[in-house]
């Protein structure tokens, strides 16, 4: 059972049963500080685990993060790039590397 | 319902940085299933995430070394189902920052609400250990290197389900 904030992948990575709540990036499993909301969005997954009779199947929870869609506008603007520069280099590196080894590894 | 579409949106950003090579997500159209054999108060219950964080000691130091993204190297790393969540502390940078921060670990590995379920019943055991893996470009290696290795941990554990947190 597949807690999920991005609709669009889970729907292509096709897991066997999938909530999605559309919340920011970071929150699948609920609103942060907000244990009801938490146990709210665990029970729909654990319903659908007793219900759900065939694989795919994403149930939309009804939950909102804000009255306003507006943080769905900014996501990946210049105003609000993915990650920080920093970490972008980081990330570089390390795929980089990943590359190098999985070569390596092709080598052999 | 409007949502964000991910997979155009990080396409497009990603090319706006100069990179040429796009992320090719994962894309299965051959799903596996299993219905629920038993009442879910019956089962074992086990977290697996790909959240990134560290656990600390009790006095607030990490015992373990940060870890960013995957290799090709096994990378599957447990945290005891009874943790405490306050000696969690996530080093994600996959999060959406603007938004939201990582300080309740419980919005992404709810390792608190599973121990209050299991209190309340609603699960019948918790498997011993949770299962953490790093969000990889190789999909290749989630699926014959860390999937399996995740399985055959739960199965040793005699887990009948998988609550999955994908961050």
């Amino acid at each position: 059972m597949t807690y999920t904030n991005a609709r669009d992948i889970a729907a292509s990575a096709g897991n066997p049963r999938q909530v999605f709540l559309n919340y920011p990036l970071g929150n699948p499993a609920g609103r942060p500080h907000d244990p009801e909301n938490q146990r709210s969005v665990l029970r729909a997954g654990l319903k659908l685990l007793e219900d759900a009779e065939r694989p795919g199947i994403i149930v939309d929870l009804p939950y909102t993060w804000s009255d306003s869609g507006e943080w769905m506008e900014k996501f990946m603007t210049d105003e609000q790039p993915f990650i920080s520069e920093d970490a972008e280099v980081r990330r570089q590196d390390l795929l980089e590397k990943a590359r190098e080894q999985k070569s390596g590894q092709l080598r052999k | 319902m409007d949502y964000i579409r991910y997979i155009e949106k990080t396409h497009e950003y990603y090319r706006g940085l100069g990179y040429d090579k796009t992320y090719n997500y994962a894309c299965n159209t051959d799903i596996p299933f299993v219905p629920l054999k038993k009442p879910l108060s019956e089962c074992r219950v086990a977290l697996v995430t790909t959240s990134s964080f560290l656990l600390l000691d009790e006095g607030g130091l990490p015992l373990e070394e940060p870890r960013m993204l995957g290799t090709n190297e096994m990378e599957v790393f447990t945290a005891p189902s009874d943790w405490p969540a306050d000696r969690i502390l996530s080093t994600s940078e996959d999060h959406d920052r603007y938004q939201t921060d990582m300080n309740d670990v419980n919005a992404y590995f709810p390792i608190t609400r599973m121990q209050e379920f299991l209190k309340e019943g609603v699960f019948g055991g918790l498997s011993r250990n949770y299962y953490r893996t790093l969000p990889n470009y190789s999909h290749r290696k989630t699926t014959e290197v860390d999937g399996p290795e995740i399985l055959r941990q739960c199965r040793e554990d005699n887990v009948d389900v998988a609550l999955l947190t994908p961050v």
